[in-house]
């Protein structure tokens, strides 16, 4: 059968430093061709990041607002082999003032991915989620902004950046971080999710945490750390130290490469290429050898 | 105070300067959501510039990174934020507390002339 994604249209590598980060099995899970690409460790496990979906935004950089999330999810639903788990790392909506359509966007949302077969979801917020309200309508969804999560020998932190508007983690949370982290054992493998880049990817553009260098440097003495996180609506990969950071794409509009215009406006939709720079990432997790192979995967298969 | 990139910054008070220094100019912005008025600033270089800002609404921020200098705009208040802008350039300023729809545009530049 021939398979209507070519594995090389959607497999986007990512050279940093040497490494490559690809799984031929996510390309495998998309296409449909797991049986013939089964070889992963027995201990190994893919868990799938969606970002930044803005339910409840209007507006011409997508003409199909109402519908993306919910193709992300069929999307997702359709992999051949379902993940352990998913994350979504912030703006789950668009922000709003009113304190009531901010919670019934967050319904919307809420009802559109339980459709998603997978009900082991873990929700981060985003700015647009919980700035406005420091994270008060968010929590009465989706639980504690920040927590902790162990998986197959991996430990999840997830890190809220957003509830303060200032983009700051805060000395409390920062405080608990150094708790947790301090209980790892040296060679823990640990993945950080979050929203915002904690490294000042482009502070021009408010692409960074105000006290992301702290978070930062209390997982540096670990040297297994890998950082996920959305925001800036593209694929993004940076290293700071051994600390690896990967931006997810979103789910609304895709943005411009820092600095590459004089504002961060959307990109404009290509009606030839609908729901291009759109998109959600398959994670497959190499426990043994604490690495992950990233494959982004489209909205929509070609 | 805080030297930063080459400048004097500073938030709320405005420092002691040495009586050979050139007069500082006083600019005043006001923030309101999701604009700064003016937001295109022009600036000599070495002639230091206080900023005066007021926020017309809700609490803003207004930071400038090439500079490494910022200050948080609280309704009623002035903040008060001094620059020696020492190196030629149109510099982006922006809101850095997030403040709705439309924060990902409340922006301007600050051109440094010699």
């Amino acid at each position: 059968m021939k398979h209507p994604i070519d594995r090389r249209e959607f497999l986007k590598l990512a050279g940093l430093g040497g490494v490559v980060f690809a799984s031929s099995l996510g390309a495998a899970r998309a296409a449909g061709t797991m049986a013939a690409a089964k070889g992963g460790a027995s201990d190994d496990f893919y868990f799938v990041q969606l970002s930044d979906s803005h339910w409840g935004f209007e507006g011409p950089p997508n003409p199909d607002a109402k519908g993306t999330l919910k193709k992300a999810v069929a999307a997702v639903n359709s992999l051949s082999e379902q993940p352990d788990f998913i994350v979504f790392t912030g703006d789950l909506t668009h922000t709003t003032d009113d304190p009531k359509v901010r919670r019934q966007r967050l319904t919307q949302f809420k009802d559109i991915v339980s459709e998603l077969k997978v009900k082991d979801v873990r929700f981060m917020p985003g700015e647009h989620d919980a700035s406005l309200d420091h994270g008060e309508a968010y929590q009465e969804f989706f639980g504690k902004t920040y927590y902790t999560f162990d998986h197959k020998g991996v430990h999840f932190i997830a890190l809220d950046n957003v509830s303060d508007p200032r983009a700051l983690i805060g000395e409390e949370q920062l405080q608990w971080l150094a708790a947790d982290v301090k209980k790892q054992p040296q060679d823990a493998n640990i993945v950080v999710l979050t929203h915002r880049p904690l490294f000042d990817l482009y502070p021009q553009w408010d692409w960074a945490t105000r006290d992301g260098a702290q978070a930062i440097d209390l997982l540096l003495p670990h040297p297994h750390v890998t950082v996920f996180y959305g925001h800036i609506h593209q694929e993004h990969h940076k290293m700071t130290g051994h600390i690896a950071h990967h931006a997810a794409k979103g789910l609304m509009f895709p943005l411009p490469v820092a600095g590459s215009q004089p504002q961060r406006n959307p990109l404009p939709w290509d009606p030839a290429h609908p729901y291009q720079g759109l998109g959600f990432r398959d994670i497959e997790a190499e426990v043994k050898d604490a690495d992950f192979k990233l494959t982004e995967l489209p909205v929509l298969k070609a | 105070m805080m030297a930063a990139g080459g400048l004097l910054l500073g938030a709320g008070t405005v420092g002691l300067r040495a009586a050979t220094q050139p007069k500082e100019q006083v600019i005043k912005i006001l923030a309101r959501r999701f604009t700064y008025s003016p937001n295109q600033l022009k600036l000599k270089k070495g002639v230091p510039v206080v900023l005066e800002l007021t926020s017309a609404d809700v609490i803003m921020g207004f930071s400038v990174p090439d500079f490494q200098a910022r200050a948080d705009i609280i309704p009623g208040r002035v903040a008060r934020l001094r620059l020696v802008p020492d190196k030629e350039g149109t510099f982006t300023f922006l809101c850095d507390i997030f403040c709705g729809s439309g924060h990902e545009t409340m922006n301007g530049t600050i051109t440094v002339v010699a």
